[in-house]
């Protein structure tokens, strides 16, 4: 914009003044925010900023104590989430909340079918309509497919298609690439190109600036409940964002590490299961940090898992050191050293409900004991120990880990394996949908680790993390290894090609 | 690399454990007991009489042996539907082991032995099999009994040995009898299995998330074959403490029962929904009913109003606190 003063359009949905406190934490206080039709606004904040509680304002699931929302200048309220939706403001979130035993159609047509005179649904116009929808978002899905079949990907562009057949003026869109492969992204930023000639007014969260600044129009910063600026993406840059996310300046190189690769401690051979994965076999050492790179679906997690003892493998043999070992159970996998921390910590990591400190103690109750009671202080003093090493934010040990933000849950989660000693720790995504500031912590952590001699195996899709922080990578492919890099052959090309199983160009 | 923050400090409470105790679920049910209990004393002359609150105690001691396993249970995000039928399956055993002319050790073998197979029953359904425990111990409730019936038909077995009657009407002390004394017992044991040991820690992870639980190398099969097992074994303690305090088994023995247990597991704030609860809210909602139970009695109320009040104050217990949080929002 040339003219800067002349007045702005009025922003499809504005919030002002909001403010919401929960027991123990003010997780938003007087912050605004303003989206406009055919534009992307970024929501950028650390984990814990509030950027999930303000999506959950809009949505009518939190009350807001303070605030006003206005739709088209009209002030109004969000007392349910039907509310939310009548009012056009829909949200497709981190971990899409979309039914998996219903078919495409009824996903996208749920609440709102098409009806026949006879009040039935109209499952004809219902299938047409879907296909239509989906066909307005370049999708090529089946609506008579059963979501539980689909990926994750697929499961975004259902939720998509729902916003527009609700005819949503504003999609919000909390990670929506965080579970995407390469190619899967630019799909979505396709469509969200084709969203914005729409007229949506669209708020993207996300913590990848890349792909911030590919798609954003304007963005809004949030820093520990409170706002801290918003204007147009043209006029601001990296830095300057990142300096008003983190109040602080972030080293964004990953750490430097003494590498320090010692005997050989895990070493895994032919394991096979069933469907998910064929002839694995690596050898880990001691202080270093091995890298499992792949595509969504390549079966990274399943061969951890398996390691982990929730899935037996077919075949395949396991050693720690020179001890040959069937791992079944996952006691037995933390008895031998072995632990890990899942991609989803919401179900498969945390306990919620449960409060921090004996969270953190679930693996090593057995040390938590004097005479066969529980003893509490030791208790205590074990988390107040890991969680301290892990610069924790919490209101108290005692707090319900439910109510951290996604980044402090995760620490929870390392701490509680870190206090069981382990030989090995394997992080899955360990910085998926957290902040910058909690990934520069966790990478530098991790490096840390491996200094002390432990050894690592990460599971990322992130390319930068992956070449920053591994020593060596195994790249997997449709449950197979493709590759092993190591060294000068680390580079991003060779990644991908191993993952898409390309060639290697002449 | 930068310099690291220094670390924070983060206090281990921000309430004390005895000003949390003071708001907590057992404080309300304490205060609702020390009512009912002034209530009765002024309905009834006859209440205050160390004999007669002695009497009180049966209406409860049976259901609440049964009640803390069963509070574990639920903690853990299971139910057991078959407890009453395991009673009369444990009964008529022991009467079949009676009539068979064994004695007194051999007849409570028979029951708690009972009792634990049909835990392990429903444990290895549940546990091993992976099917939802409501819908198994509904078929097992029907099958416990239906043993009981085929085996009775429309007879009972009385003539237990004079000894056998211990368990069901005899005295440790003065008024105490032994059910009292077994209750008070098994409550300081079911207290420190679930407040103050490692299985009770894994009962309150597995009943808040079962899948982290068993990520964080919790054994859930085995914990909740466990609850099944001990849930069965109570069930043959009251079923040979309301054989020896009936002197009789018939197949309808403790009809019923499974729904007053349960009532009075949610009474005492243990959450339906698993994850939450605890054993003194257990003891005090048992506390409560059987007060409210020998209150009416003593006022000659009929046994179907006491249990449309029994009812209701179910109801309330789980109604309460959402309308609270209703109110409070306006």
């Amino acid at each position: 914009m040339t003219v800067a003063q002349s007045p702005a359009p009025q922003p499809v949905l504005r919030l002002s003044g909001i403010s919401k406190s929960f027991p123990g934490v003010r997780a938003l206080s007087d912050v605004q925010l303003e989206l406009h039709a055919g534009e992307v606004t970024a929501l950028i904040g650390e984990n814990g900023a509030g950027k999930s509680t303000i999506v959950k304002v809009l949505t009518g699931i939190y009350q807001p104590d303070a605030g006003v929302i206005e739709v088209a200048g009209q002030a109004t309220t969000f007392p349910t989430a039907d509310a939310a939706a009548r009012a056009g403001v829909t949200a497709i979130h981190q971990e899409t909340v979309l039914f998996d035993e219903l078919t495409v159609a009824e996903n996208i047509f749920l609440g709102h079918a098409p009806r026949t005179r006879f009040g039935l649904i109209d499952w004809a116009a219902m299938e047409a309509q879907s296909r239509e929808l989906l066909a307005r978002i370049g999708a090529t899905l089946n609506p008579r497919a059963v979501l539980r079949d689909l990926g994750i990907a697929s499961k975004h562009l259902v939720a998509i298609a729902r916003a527009l057949s609700i005819d949503a003026r504003v999609v919000i869109m909390d990670e929506p690439t965080a579970a995407l492969s390469h190619k899967e992204i630019h799909e979505l930023y396709d469509l969200v190109e084709r969203l914005k000639a729409e007229g949506k007014a669209i708020l993207f969260i996300s913590h990848k600036f890349d792909e911030i600044f590919q798609i954003a129009d304007r963005y809004t910063v949030f820093r520990d409940g409170q706002f801290i600026g918003a204007g147009r993406m043209a006029d601001v840059t990296e830095g300057q964002l990142v300096q008003m996310m983190v109040g602080r300046s972030v080293d964004q190189i990953f750490p430097a590490r003494t590498r320090n690769i010692g005997a050989p401690v895990l070493t895994v051979s032919g394991y096979s299961h069933p469907t998910e994965f064929a002839d694995i076999g690596f050898t880990l050492h001691k202080g270093e940090i091995l890298g499992f790179y792949g595509l969504v679906g390549a079966g990274r997690s399943e061969v951890m898992q398996s390691l982990f003892g929730i899935t037996a493998p077919s075949k395949g043999a396991c050693r720690i050191g020179e001890r040959v070992i069937a791992i079944r159970s996952t006691a037995q996998a933390i008895d031998e050293g072995i632990v890990y921390v899942p991609e989803d910590r919401g179900k498969q990591g945390a306990v919620k409900g449960l409060p921090i400190f004996q969270n953190i103690t679930l693996p090593s109750l057995g040390r938590m004991n004097t005479s066969g009671f529980l003893n509490m202080a030791r208790e205590f003093k074990l988390a107040r120990d890991y969680t301290q090493r892990l610069d924790l934010r919490a209101a108290s040990l005692d707090q319900d880990v439910g109510l951290l933000s996604g980044g402090n849950q995760q620490k929870v989660v390392i701490a509680k394996w870190l206090a069981t000693k382990p030989r090995v720790i394997i992080l899955d995504e360990p910085t998926k949908g957290i902040d910058i500031g909690s990934k520069a912590a966790v990478h530098e952590f991790m490096a840390e680790l491996a200094a002390e001699g432990l050894a690592v195996i990460m599971v990322s899709s992130e390319i930068p993390e992956i070449l920053g922080m591994s020593d060596r990578v195994i790249v997997m492919r449709e449950g197979r290894i493709a590759a092993e890099l190591t060294g000068p052959d680390m580079t991003p090309e060779r990644l991908v090609r191993a993952a898409a199983g390309i060639p290697e160009a002449a | 690399m930068t310099t690291k923050p220094t670390p924070r400090v983060i206090p281990d409470r921000l309430t004390s454990p005895l000003s949390r105790a003071l708001r907590s679920w057992e404080a309300l049910l304490f205060a609702v007991a020390v009512a009912v209990f002034i209530a009765n004393s002024f309905a009834s002359p006859y209440f205050l009489n160390a004999w007669n609150l002695s009497d009180a105690t049966f209406n409860f001691t049976e259901k609440a042996m049964i009640a803390f396993a069963m509070a574990l249970l639920i903690i853990a995000g299971e139910i057991d539907l078959s407890v009453a039928s395991i009673i009369a399956l444990a009964s008529t055993v022991m009467g079949l082991v009676m009539t068979a002319g064994f004695g007194t050790p051999e007849i409570v073998l028979a029951g708690l032995a009972t009792g634990l197979a049909c835990g392990a029953l429903n444990g290895f359904f549940v546990a091993r099999l992976g099917l939802p425990s409501i819908v198994v111990t509904i078929g097992t409730m029907s099958l416990f009994r239906g043993i009981s019936y085929i085996v009775l038909g429309d007879q009972a077995f009385t003539g237990y040995p004079k000894d056998f009657a211990y368990f069901g009407q005899g005295y440790v002390w003065w008024v105490f009898s032994f059910e009292l004394v077994l209750f008070a017992v098994l409550a300081i044991g079911f207290y420190i299995l679930l407040h103050r040991t490692n299985f009770g820690r894994a009962v309150y992870a597995i009943g808040n998330n079962p899948t982290a639980a068993l990520f964080s190398g919790i054994r859930v099969e085995r914990v909740r074959f466990i609850l099944f097992l001990l849930t069965g074994l109570m069930s043959g303690i009251a079923a040979v403490c309301l054989t020896s305090r009936l002197g009789s088994t018939r197949p309808s023995i403790a009809t019923g029962m499974e729904l007053e247990v349960v009532t009075m597991v949610v009474l005492g704030g243990v959450s339906i929904l698993g994850g939450s609860g605890s054993i003194p809210g257990v003891v005090l909602a048992a506390i409560i009913m059987g007060l409210v139970t020998f209150g009416f009695g003593l006022l000659n109320v009929p046994g179907i109003v006491m249990s449309i009040f029994l009812g209701l104050l179910l109801i309330g217990t789980i109604a309460l606190p959402r309308l609270a949080k209703g109110l409070r929002r306006g």
